[in-house]
Parts: structure tokens; sequence; C-alpha cells
């Protein structure tokens, strides 16, 4: 019973991470309908640089991960302004194809900078170091990666919900035209999403950092994140967050009681089985086209 | 821009002399091509010749039929591993377990269209996606299919023809690929392509006129994993080895580029946009020995990158095709082809 709970606690501490990158995900798609698969290499690149200014121009820690929030929520905006917007003509298969290349281009910027090596990076919080609830063991890098997703995910909700360019963001949403009729700046209101899309998204890559940091760090988080996004429903975020963590968890409880080799594949297993029985996820509505 | 008078006209293969012409021109080049130039170069045109029928497969299902695939690399895997397989461990001749791997290929296909029959956009590229890592981590654990260390390729032998270079194997993958790029135009020109072209301009439409969507799609997935499949099984032959590494999300990923760069939904965009991105991908390789560029790239390596990641410029340079090529000609080599040609039948206007 220990190891159960053990490994839900572990499932919930990997789940944060998809979740944030899940998030990020939705929070594109919902205003510009791109599926954003540069995503995962956006927060490669930030926190990339993070590891530049901590490493080899020794700036502080309250410098150096300020800055990089700064740098992504900037990346996401210059990606916005200069690509996807000149993009006006491509229908869903050539947005995927667009993001994918910026993927590329990103993935290959870091890799020729830092070479495929993987780096250590310095952190405040050992990896290592645990800590002891009831009879089960979390490492505080964990912990403190749950409780920066919780709070993250919080304020987000009441950012969206209560502050006028929340409100705006999500009348930009709903319908870009009648958002801009009624005064909304939509394009700056798409590159602010991006900006914000961008900032979650390095937080995730911040707090995975420490544990792996090589080029195709960001593979694996992206993908699932990704799948989570798809299992609840891409256009919500809450589903995103809850597909997170069931994604987390089952795939850790399949590693622990199944087996432990095919972990990984098991989030696309449960995407495809989720699809087949609900096209559109599980908390969207699933939209009929009509003639 | 030509104008087509009796549907005769519209299916036959060279609409004009012209065309057959050059279309003679380059088979006699194809056939003497080996003779002329270096063992390099031989290998060069299989390589490209394994990604031409890998996009002329793709573009049935990305371009006609308007699905969006990023696992193709699995079906490739399953075309490579089940060919070497059937050989190996069923003691199969060549001639019968390409096939046979291409229709195993198929069959995954078929299956991979079920569920793709009720999803489509970012649903479907994750589904196709999740496909073709599946595939990759499923047989690089298992023991049968060689684990981590891959396989060797055995002799092979065509009844009492051996093909042991590069050369021999040359004169067996040309001809299966002109054959295949034929197929695909005759499939394109029949109902079948048109049922296709039907369900990706408009899906409800189509079924309101009788498509039969859960069959075409399914058929037009199967068609795809029996191309790509196929280009599997022989490329196992040109690597002579085969490791789950190879068939990574990368190469899916290359799959739908050449599509994209040759021009969607077009026979000669698939077979142009594989040679450009295939070439590209082999000389890439090694971009520090590009005249004039190299020592440039050397240089800023240098200075202001590394010099141990100087081979992932090609993802750079792969990446801003595929954004340029979006952006600015979302046709490919097709929309530019198309300009050119009405550029000179019109000159001087």
């Amino acid at each position: 019973m220990i190891d159960f709970f053990q490994m839900v606690v572990s499932g919930i501490a990997v789940g944060s991470s998809y979740a944030l990158m899940g998030l990020a995900m939705v929070m594109i798609y919902k205003t510009s309908e791109v599926v954003n698969f540069a995503q995962g290499e956006m927060a490669l690149l930030s926190v990339f640089v993070t590891f530049l200014m901590l490493d080899q121009y020794r700036l502080p820690f309250h410098i150096a991960f300020p800055a990089a929030l700064l740098f992504s929520v900037f990346l996401g905006a210059f990606l916005e302004f200069a690509v996807l917007r000149r993009a006006t003509e491509a229908n869903v298969l050539g947005r995927i194809i667009i993001t994918i290349g910026m993927e590329m281009v990103l993935i290959g910027i870091v890799s020729w900078k830092f070479g495929a090596d993987p780096k250590t990076m310095p952190f405040p919080i050992s990896p290592y170091d645990s800590a002891e609830i009831g009879s089960v063991y979390i490492s505080t890098l964990e912990l403190l990666s749950l409780l920066i997703a919780l709070s993250l995910m919080i304020s987000l909700f009441l950012f969206l919900k209560f502050s006028r360019l929340g409100m705006a963001m999500k009348a930009t949403q709903q319908n870009r035209t009648a958002a801009r009729l009624m005064g909304i700046p939509t394009n700056r209101i798409l590159m602010i999403t991006w900006g914000i899309s961008a900032f979650i998204g390095c937080v995730a890559g911040l707090l995975i950092a420490p544990v792996t940091m090589q080029p195709y760090m960001m593979w694996d988080p992206m993908l699932k994140g990704f799948a989570a996004a798809v299992m609840g429903g891409m256009t919500s975020l809450p589903g995103a967050i809850f597909g997170a963590y069931i994604l987390g968890i089952t795939e850790n409880l399949f590693g622990g009681y199944v087996s432990i080799e095919f972990k990984s594949v098991v989030a696309f297993v449960i995407i495809v089985i989720v699809l087949c029985i609900k096209p559109s996820g599980l908390f969207a509505r699933h939209y009929v086209k009509k003639v | 821009m030509d104008m087509k008078r009796d549907y005769y006209e519209d299916i036959q293969f060279f609409s004009s002399g012209v065309i057959s012409f050059w279309f003679a021109v380059l088979i006699l080049f194809l056939s003497l091509f080996p003779f002329c130039f270096k063992n390099y170069y031989v290998y060069m045109a299989n390589y490209i010749a394994i990604n031409v029928i890998v996009a002329l497969g793709l573009n049935i299902l990305v371009g006609y039929t308007g699905q969006i695939s990023l696992g193709h690399g699995g079906f490739f895997a399953i075309g490579a591993y089940g060919t070497l397989l059937l050989m190996t461990k069923a003691q199969f001749p060549f001639w019968i377990a390409l096939p046979c791997a291409a229709l195993i290929a198929a069959l995954f296909g078929f299956l991979l269209g079920l569920p793709a029959l009720r999803l489509e956009g970012p649903y479907l590229s994750i589904a196709t996606l999740g496909f073709g890592l599946t595939i990759t981590q499923v047989i690089g654990r298992i023991e049968l299919f060689g684990g981590r260390q891959g396989l060797h390729a055995p002799e092979l032998s065509i009844g009492p023809w051996h093909l042991t270079s590069d050369r021999d194997f040359y004169y067996l993958l040309i001809p299966l690929t002109i054959l295949l790029a034929m197929m695909a135009r005759n499939l394109v020109t029949t109902k079948v392509g048109r049922a296709f072209i039907a369900i990706r301009d408009a899906e409800i439409a189509a079924e309101t006129m009788g498509v039969n969507i859960l069959f075409y799609k399914t058929l037009a997935f199967a068609v795809s994993a029996f191309y790509t499949g196929l280009a599997g099984g022989l490329y196992a032959f040109v690597l002579r080895y085969i490791e789950p590494e190879v068939f990574s999300l990368f190469m899916s990923i290359m799959f739908l580029l050449m599509v994209v760069v040759g021009g969607l939904g077009s026979i000669f965009g698939a077979v142009a946009g594989a040679c450009l991105i295939s070439w590209l991908d082999l000389e890439l390789r090694n971009i520090l020995g590009i005249p004039y560029v190299g020592v440039w790239l050397e240089a800023l390596s240098k200075n202001y990158f590394s010099i141990t990641g100087v081979s992932n410029i090609q993802f750079i340079i792969f990446g801003l095709i595929m954004i340029f090529i979006m952006l600015f000609e979302p046709l490919g080599l097709l929309g530019f082809w198309i300009r050119i040609k009405k550029y000179w039948k019109t000159w001087p206007f």
C-alpha cells in the first residue's frame, strides 16, 4: 500500500510538469488554433539561456531566473509576431508544419551552441534531497514543482477570470472578429498569449532542468503535455491539468506494477483509447461540423 | 491551363510527345547512371529512391486525402523489421518477405485509420505521433527484434541474381520506384483517387454523394502504409543494418517535410520534394565539407557556438525551409514550377 501511495505521489509530481506544458499548449491553441509543437523548445532555449547566465556570466539566481522568464516571454511574443502572424493562409496542417519548423530551428540552435552532452544545471535545491510526509517520500524538488505548478495554475485562473487583460484574452478566444469589433487589440492579445504560454513552459523547463539537462530534455514533457491537453479536450484548461495528472499517475502505476520498460509508451496508448471513445477529449464538448 | 477534351486524355500518362520524350531521357539517364558515377552517388541515388517511395505513399494520405500523419516512421520501421525478420527467422525469400512486410504495415495502417475516422487536426496528429513513438519503443525493447543492438541484413538474392553491391541494388530499386510512382499516378486518377480528393476537400459533401468514408479513409491509410512499409524493407538493405534509433520522430518529420516541400497533392511534387530533401540531408551531414560556406561556418562555430554541435545546423536549415515554404509558397516546389511555367507560357506579358 505504501508503494501504491509512493507511486501516486511521484505520479502527481511528474504530472505537474506535464500539466504546465499542457496548459501552455492549450492557451495557444485556444487563441490562435495553432498546435504549438515548438512549446518544448521555446522552454528549452530559455533554460539554456539561464544556464548560460548562471554558468558563464556567474549571475546569482535571483537575477538569472527572472531574466530567463522575461526572455521566454519575449521569445514567445516574437515568434508569434514574426512567424505565426505572417501565416495567414495556412491551414491546420500548414500551421503544424510551421511550429515543427520553429521547433527544429530552436533545437538546432541550442544543440549547436551547447552540444549534445548532458549538463548540470546549478540550482538552489538539490534534486537528491527528499522530504518525508507520513511514510511517503517526495524529493524537495518535486514538492517545489508541485507547489509552483499549483500556484501558477491558480494565478492563471484568477488572471483569466478577473483581470481586464484576461477577459480580453477570453473574448479573443471565443470570437476574434467580435472581440476586435469591441475594441480589443486582438493581435496584441495574441502576442501576449504566446508570451504567457512561453512563460509557463519556461517555468516547467526550469523545474525539469536540475534532473536532466540536454537538448532533448523537453521532448518527453512536451509530448506528454500535448497528450494530456488532447485528452482534456485541447480547449479546456482544467481538462489539460486533469489529463496531465491522470497521465502522470497512470504512467507511474503502470511502471510500478506492469512493466517499467514500456512506461513511456503507455501515455500514447491511453490517448488513443480515450480518443476512440471521446474524439474531442474528455472535457470539450464534441463539436459537430455543420454544412 | 491545358484543356482536356475527353476522359481518356485526362487519364493518359503522357499528355504530350514532349513529356514522353523527356520521360524516355530520364529513363535512359537512370539506367546509365551507375556507370557514369562513383559508388557513393549510387548509394545516394538508392537513398533518394527510398525516400521517393515514402513520399509517394505519404502524399496519398496527406496530400490527397488530407489527413495528417506524424507516424510514418512507425510504418517504415514495421516494413524494415518485418522484411528482415521474415527473411532470417521464417526463411522467406526476399521477394515474398518484402510484400508480406509491406502488407503487415498496411494492416497497421488500417488499424490506425480506424480511430482516424473520428479524429482531425491536433487529435489526429497526436494519435499518429503516438503510434510512431510506440512502434519505435516496442521494437527497441523486444529481444526478438534485436533490442537496442538492431539487426543485420542478410545476403540478398532474388532467384539466381545475387545483389551484393549498391549498384546491383540500384537496378532493383529504381525500376520499383518508377513502377510505384506510376501506380500512385494511376491510383489518384481512378475512382479511388477521386474519392480521396473528395474526402480532403469536403468530407461531409463526399459522404452525402455516396463516398464510403469508412472504406476510403482506412484505405488511404493502408495504401500509404503499404508504400512506406515497402520503402522500409528496401531501406534495411540500403543501410544493411538497422537499429531502433533510426526510426525516430525526426524521421517522420522529415517524411512530412518532403511532401510539404514538394507540394501537397501532386505526384511530381512528392518526387521532387523527396529528391531535394534527401539530397540535402545527405549533403548536410558533413556540413563543414561544403566549399566556402563550410570554412565560414567552422569559424562561426569556433567563435560563438561549439564545434561539437556543428552537425545540428541541418536542423536549423530544415526548420527554416519548413517555415519559409509554408509562409511564402504553400504549394512547394510544385508552386514554383507552375509559376515558372505560367511565366514562360504568357511571356512577354
